[in-house]
């Protein structure tokens, strides 16, 4: 590393060297800082002057600090380009074989002469003791969360129920009832939609989100007052994908206490359901591990921050366009004749990471397409195998459905 | 400025919307559900009916039809017609007495509640002392003779409902003077029956149930005769010359009574049981009518020897030495006479019967008494509806070559003209000529003239020739043997017994273009027919198409294939089925779909769909869309049903033969009431203890019945590259997947040798996976594709084939646009995830605007479970306007809805009548109709605009203005409904010379009603 290239120079105003290395073979190329083109276009450049064109790529640059930070967007591939001192330092690798550890604060200097050795000498070399896993927020996968704490009421709770792509079923059931309120005239008694059972192992109850009898107020944002019990089913089977319940717990002892500000609080209730969430995590220990164990809103990477500012939306968790708040339309599969499955996706401009939450089983499958039956984690191509579905899972989900005599009509 | 503008672009299409947009029902077709009373004015020449839901239906001449609801949810019992007057009274289940009349406002009429009256007795009586069991509308259209179950007569002053105390009839007058011998004398019971001499309107016969009789003078108020009958007594019938009585009686008896003023002699003329010997059931009416030559006729209900034909619900006719027991298929609620001539006063000339399922009326004056065939009130449910399907803007050639075969089945109906003449239609004809196809649960197809008010039969299609049944279709209706007594003669076409389900209908699909139908049934079959003026024999042969496509593991559950006859079977001329189709298993056809230009029928089952070519007679295509988990998806629809039903129908029967006769009145009634309703308290009760509960889970692929196919789609769009258009066949599932198969059709000329190849083209496997319920492909400009050959007829624009076309997916969930040839989503609507309601009808309608002629705009239709309509915009897929129409509990009558090509559309409200409705503001068929007030009730006109002047309808005034019986000042001689060449000024001047001709009245009102009461008897 040549302390020469330090020194800014005339050249370097209007054009970035680039020193790319894949594996321990280097490439140097220049790149125009005006002109910096869009990322796709820069990573398929990459993958050309690698010679690796069909190998799908993670793409980390070290910033001027030090640390190992990725580009697979338009804006921090910008971001890289402008600040790029001139040498941009870019370390590619496999994508199947990336580690997700490498990135973050003080990655590069803090373990300099372990980690990034480790990622870029020896990308297969086992560790023997994982560090935490922060992976790329495209990657993260929505789980199931108390939202929304600083604009509601202490006494209800938001809850978001994430379904996606699990093979474990909601789990819960909704009865009549009624409730009282406080009016003018005295109370009331007024009728309500109150959950009435847990399906043990579902995803209601692994979370310990909701509990029977917590009255029901909102589903999706939509109030339910004047709602039949049918109306309500159907709108929560309508939203199931993503379903967001506004309840009133029965048991106001473990209300989210609020705290100074902010969506990090809500990890205030995060005790009572940390004692059941490790189980619901198992399946991919590495994956989800941010919020691993915890049912409280995930720490998220700053460029969101400033979406999840904005109070009013209830979506609050997640980056407005991020392709991983998937409006689940976006997401019906379309076979063409003869081809393969692929999912519809409203702006097919950007190529996607694929989702790796299994990261210890393997390549992920080809894009998009059917997840071979267990792998259930599989992110944006969320259909649980829609042809074939395993028997042994459908034998798994009937065996989680508690067996007892309920109407159900 | 931005936002300004959009407002006023809102604010544009807001008024557009209305226009656009306009939700009315606007009338019943069919027969009342559960009717309860009949009632007939000669001078009106109206019939009314009442239901056991408290619903009041007019009709007159076809076109003319008047529907009041009373506030109570009662039944109706008896209604009355003011003689020579437009009122009419109606009595309750809860002895309730309402008056209604027919008002005339902006040259229509219309039919209102104008009061409300309920009989008090004396503080502390006994309550039947004033249960109504009898109504006489005295002839003078002033009074109103009210018996009861105490025994009393009350008498009324109507319409203003006043009671004339002095002039009552009680018990114990009558009582004093019946004879000591008389038997019943000490327990005469309730009032039976009241009537009026017909030459002497002072003098009515009131006849207590234990078979008394009391001829009463209402001037003098005492009794001019007493006739002793001993037996209980069913009606009473006075002979129009005024000088005899019938009397009918619960043994199946009749007598014949001289009416002999100041003569006692209480003489039985004549007792006669018709069906004598053995114990016979009640005759429950007596009517006797003369005729200027030749005997009278004799006609009365009921009289059964109970144990041979306790069961048959039979009106005799006796006429000379002809005599013959009409046997209807329902019980019957009551029947009158329409006579001849200018005063209805002539010849019999039309039996009119209601029975419980269907209006006959039987033609008097032609040999062998045929049936009139009635232009309304038809028996929808004759076999029970199972589909229905609108055509609308039939041409004329296909309207008139359907008319001229159902002529040809209708030989064995009378020639006469419909009877009931009453009011003025004045709806314009209708705009186009519409057809209502129901598809019925014996196997027939019903046609029927949708086109205005009057839903009138056009042609009936059965279907079961094609297949051996169990039995023979005429069975039913022949049961009488040679040489039987009495002589049987079946009328009525209600019969609800279908001994084969397999043959049922399940969806209906006419080209109107070509007279191709495509008809398929519960067990699997779909025929094609063609329509054919000519009868022809051929044999139809059978294709056999296994939609589970060599899949293993599965053995249908449920009911076994048709049998198809072998041998040619002769067809009557009218619609010939030439081809059939079974599905294999033979479950029930759940989507169908025609294409006449490419001679392509698609079907669809819960296993998976096919195509099929009617001209080549074979299979092109069939896909299995079962899912290899669904075990339920082989059960047969009917094995559970079928049980249920032959109980149901065993029951019925065992009703129909139980010895135990109805009597009219059910003094227990209250009672009974009483405990169904405690019991059914106690049932709601235990409910609560054990709530119901929803389980909230996201559909999977592993659900039963995902691949039930929904609906099938032919359309000719861009498939596969944005440059060639295709024709293609599209289904949808109820798992939320969509089929797209590319066909190829062969040219014109080749058509009858190449082959018809269909190729996969597109799966759409929706995430939300909830069932589709439509598709529509839209064209460059946004709007749908037209139907097959309507282009070619010149019907329709082409559609845009420059721009890019569009699929729209209607799923239970959401509404939802796709690009084409690329499959992408473009815009979508979702309605269950912001409401709860779920779509359960859609159709494609075509909006006028009310205002300019030329402006119209496609918009989809939908029903949802809710009961909710809505309108959603094309191709944008916006919410336009919803409107609240069945109740979401009515689950059949969303499930029964059809939409029209112009925002009309049909449902179920009862098993026998369709509820029309109209989103359109250019397109309501609505009755518009006028009843002019007889001539000669001047005074009684008068009276009731002054009523009308003074206060709103329902009042119940025992002050009703009334004038006296003189000769009316010039002003009262106004028409009652204005004409149209009047003006407004001048009307309300009127109204306010009348409200001052009320005022100087009033004054001096209580003499002058009793001046009027007494001129008016005199």
């Amino acid at each position: 590393m040549n302390k020469n290239h330090r020194v800014p120079s005339n050249r370097s105003l209007s054009a970035v060297e680039v020193k790319s290395k894949f594996g321990a073979e280097f490439r140097r190329f220049s790149l125009d800082r005006s002109k910096p083109g869009r990322f796709d276009e820069f990573y398929g450049l990459l993958q050309h002057v690698h010679r690796i064109p069909n190998v799908e790529l993670l793409v980390g640059y070290a910033d001027v600090h030090g640390d190992l930070l990725p580009i697979n967007n338009d804006d921090n591939y910008h971001k890289a380009i402008s600040t790029a001192s001139p040498l941009l330092r870019l370390f590619l690798q496999r994508k199947e074989e990336a580690d997700y550890a490498a990135f973050g604060t003080d990655s590069l200097t803090r373990r300099k002469n372990t980690v990034l050795s480790a990622v870029l000498l020896r990308p297969d070399a086992n560790r023997k003791k994982p560090p935490v896993i922060i992976s790329l927020p495209r990657d993260f996968r929505p789980v199931s969360s108390i939202i929304d704490v600083d604009i509601l009421p202490e006494t209800h709770r938001r809850v978001r129920l994430y379904k996606h792509g699990q093979e474990k079923p909601l789990g819960f059931y909704i009865r009549d009832g009624s409730s009282v309120r406080v009016t003018a005239q005295g109370l009331e008694k007024v009728p309500g939609i109150f959950i009435s059972r847990m399906v043990p192992g579902g995803l209601a109850e692994s979370t310990g989100l909701l509990a029977v009898n917590d009255e029901v107020l909102e589903v999706n944002g939509i109030e339910v007052a004047g709602k039949s019990l049918d109306q309500v089913t159907d709108m929560m089977i309508a939203n199931s994908h993503n379903l967001i319940i506004t309840v009133k717990p029965a048991n106001q002892r473990n209300n989210v206490v609020r705290g100074g500000g902010g969506g990090g609080t809500a990890s205030g209730s995060s005790g009572r359901s940390s004692d059941s969430g490790a189980s619901y995590y198992g399946y991919g220990s590495g994956g989800g591990g941010g919020g691993g164990g915890r049912a409280a809103p995930l720490p998220l990477p700053s460029s969101s921050a400033a979406s999840s500012a904005t109070p009013s939306h209830i979506i609050q968790n997640f980056p407005l366009g991020a392709e991983l708040e998937s409006d689940e339309d976006d997401e019906d599969l379309v076979i063409e004749a003869g081809g393969e499955a692929e999912p519809i996706r409203r702006a097919p401009s950007l190529p996607r990471y694929e989702p790796h939450l299994d990261l210890r089983r393997g390549p992920s499958p080809a894009n998009g397409a059917l997840p071979a039956s267990g792998s259930g984690g599989s992110l944006s191509s969320g259909l649980p195998a829609s042809a074939t579905p395993s028997p042994d899972k459908a034998a798994e989900r009937r065996s989680l459905e508690e067996d007892g005599t309920v109407i159900t009509l | 400025m931005k936002r300004f503008r959009r407002h006023g672009q809102e604010s544009q299409r807001d008024r557009l919307k209305q226009e656009l947009f306009q939700f009315n029902k606007t009338v019943e077709h069919g027969f009342p559900h559960q009717p309860s009373a009949l009632s007939f004015s000669p001078s009106l020449q109206l019939l009314a009916i009442g239901t056991h839901s408290g619903a009041i239906k007019l009709y007159g001449a076809p076109g003319v039809e008047f529907m009041g609801l009373h506030d109570e949810n009662a039944a109706v019992t008896q209604v009355h017609f003011l003689p020579q007057q437009v009122e009419l009274v109606t009595l309750l289940e809860d002895n309730s007495l309402h008056m209604w009349t027919l008002r005339a406002h902006q040259g229509l009429s219309e039919l209102l509640e104008i009061g409300r009256f309920t009989l008090t007795g004396p503080p502390g009586a006994f309550p039947n002392v004033t249960r109504v069991t009898a109504v006489l509308a005295h002839s003078l259209g002033e009074l109103l003779l009210l018996g009861t179950e105490g025994g009393h007569v009350f008498i009324v002053e109507v319409p203003g409902f006043r009671e004339l105390e002095e002039r009552n009839i009680s018990l114990d007058q009558v009582a004093n003077s019946v004879p000591e011998d008389y038997i019943g004398r000490r327990n005469l019971e309730h009032v039976e029956a009241l009537q009026e001499n017909p030459v002497d309107p002072n003098q009515v016969v009131i006849g207590y149930g234990r078979g008394l009789m009391v001829i009463w003078d209402l001037e003098k108020q005492c009794a001019l005769q007493h006739i002793p009958a001993t037996q209980q007594l069913e009606s009473v019938w006075w002979t129009e010359d005024g000088r005899h009585l019938i009397s009918s009686h619960s043994d199946g008896s009749y007598c014949r009574w001289a009416v002999g003023e100041g003569d006692e002699s209480d003489e039985e003329e004549k007792s006669d049981i018709p069906y004598g010997h053995f114990p016979c059931k009640a005759i429950t009416k007596i009517i006797q009518l003369p005729t200027q030559q030749g005997p009278p006729f004799l006609l009365f209900s009921g009289g059964m020897p109970r144990a041979s034909y306790g069961d048959r619900h039979c009106i005799t006719v006796i006429h000379g030495k002809t005599q013959i027991a009409l046997d209807f298929t329902s019980r019957i609620i009551d029947f009158f006479v329409i006579k001849d001539g200018p005063q209805h006063t002539g010849d019999p000339s039309a039996l009119v019967v209601l029975v419980e399922e269907e209006l006959v009326v039987i033609d008097l004056q032609t040999d062998g008494w045929p049936v009139i065939q009635t232009p309304y009130l038809v028996p929808l449910h004759c076999s029970a509806i199972t589909c229905s399907h609108h055509v609308s803007a039939i041409p004329l050639k296909l309207w008139e070559r359907i008319l001229a075969t159902g002529d040809l089945q209708q030989t064995h109906y009378s020639k006469k003209p419909w009877p009931i003449t009453g009011g003025q239609n004045l709806a314009p004809d209708p705009p186009q000529r519409d057809l209502l196809l129901t598809g019925h649960e014996d196997g027939t197809v019903r046609f029927w003239d949708a086109s205005g008010v009057c839903l009138h039969p056009m042609y009936k299609l059965s279907t079961a020739g094609v297949f051996h049944t169990d039995t023979d279709p005429n069975d039913n209706m022949n049961q009488s043997t040679e040489g039987e007594w009495p002589l049987f003669r079946k009328v009525g076409c209600f019969d609800p017994y279908s001994d084969d389900p397999r043959l049922g209908v399940q969806k209906i699909h006419l080209c109107k273009y070509s007279g191709y139908l495509t008809v398929a049934g519960t067990a699997g079959q779909i025929l094609v027919l063609e329509l054919n003026d000519e009868a022809a024999e051929q044999t139809v042969e059978a294709k056999v198409v296994d939609l589970l496509q060599g899949q293993e593991g599965f053995r249908w559950k449920g009911h076994t294939r048709l049998d198809v006859r072998e041998e040619p079977v002769l067809f009557p001329p009218g619609f010939q089925p030439f081809a059939l189709v079974q599905c294999q298993p033979p479950a029930v056809i759940t989507a169908l779909n025609l294409h006449s230009e490419w001679k392509l029928v698609a079907f669809g089952t819960s296993h998976g769909f096919g195509l099929y070519d009617y001209q080549q007679k074979n299979s092109v295509l069939v896909k299995c869309t079962l899912n290899p988990s669904d075990q339920l998806a082989m059960e047969g629809p009917l094995s559970r049903v079928k049980s249920i039903k032959k109980s149901l129908r065993q029951s019925f029967r065992r009703i129909r033969r139980s010895r135990v006769s109805l009597r009219k009145h059910h003094v227990n009634n209250a009672a009974k009431l009483q405990e169904a309703n405690a019991r059914l308290e106690a049932e709601l009760a235990e409910m609560e203890l054990a709530p119901v509960q929803r389980k909230i889970e996201a559909r999977s692929s592993d659900d039963s019945f995902t691949g039930l196919v929904r609906t099938l789609y032919f359309a000719d769009t861009f498939l596969s590259d944005s440059s060639h258009n295709t024709p293609s066949l599209w289904a949808g599932t109820n798992g939320g997947c969509v089929f797209a198969y590319m066909l190829r059709i062969p040219p014109m000329e080749h058509r009858a040798e190449e082959g018809v190849a269909a190729q996969p083209a597109k799966e759409i496997q929706l995430m939300h996976r909830a069932p589709v319920v439509g598709i529509v492909v839209l064209d460059g400009h946004g709007a749908p594709l037209p139907e097959p050959l309507e282009v070619a007829h010149d019907l329709a624009r082409s559609p845009d084939m420059q721009g890019s076309h569009h699929l729209l997916v209607v799923s239970e969930e959401q509404f939802k646009v796709f690009t084409l040839p690329k499959v992408s989503a473009k815009m979508k609507l979702k309605l269950t995830a912001i409401d709860g309601s779920r779509v359960r009808r859609v159709g494609v309608s075509w909006f006028s605007s009310s205002r300019t002629e030329d402006y119209g705009e496609s918009g989809l239709v939908v029903l949802t479970n809710q009961g909710d309509l809505h309108v959603v915009s094309l191709p944008h897929v916006k919410m336009q306007v919803h409107y609240p129409c069945v109740r979401k509990e009515d689950v059949s009558g969303i499930a029964s809805c059809v939409f029209t090509k112009h925002g009309q559309g049909f449902y179920l409200i009862s098993p026998s009548e369709f509820e029309r409705f109209s989103l359109s503001t250019r397109f309501v068929v609505e009755p518009r109709c006028l009843v002019e007030p007889p001539l000669h009730s001047a005074a009684s006109q008068r009276r009731r605009q002054l009523d009308g002047a003074s206060s709103p309808h329902r009042h119940v005034s025992t002050a009703a203005a009334s004038l006296p019986s003189q000769p009316p000042p010039p002003l009262a001689n106004l028409p009652v409904c204005p004409s149209p060449s009047r003006n407004p000024r001048q009307d309300a001047e009127d109204a306010e010379v009348l409200q001052e001709i009320q005022k100087s009245l009033e004054g001096d009102q209580t003499l002058t009603m009793e001046n009027n009461v007494k001129s008016a008897v005199a």
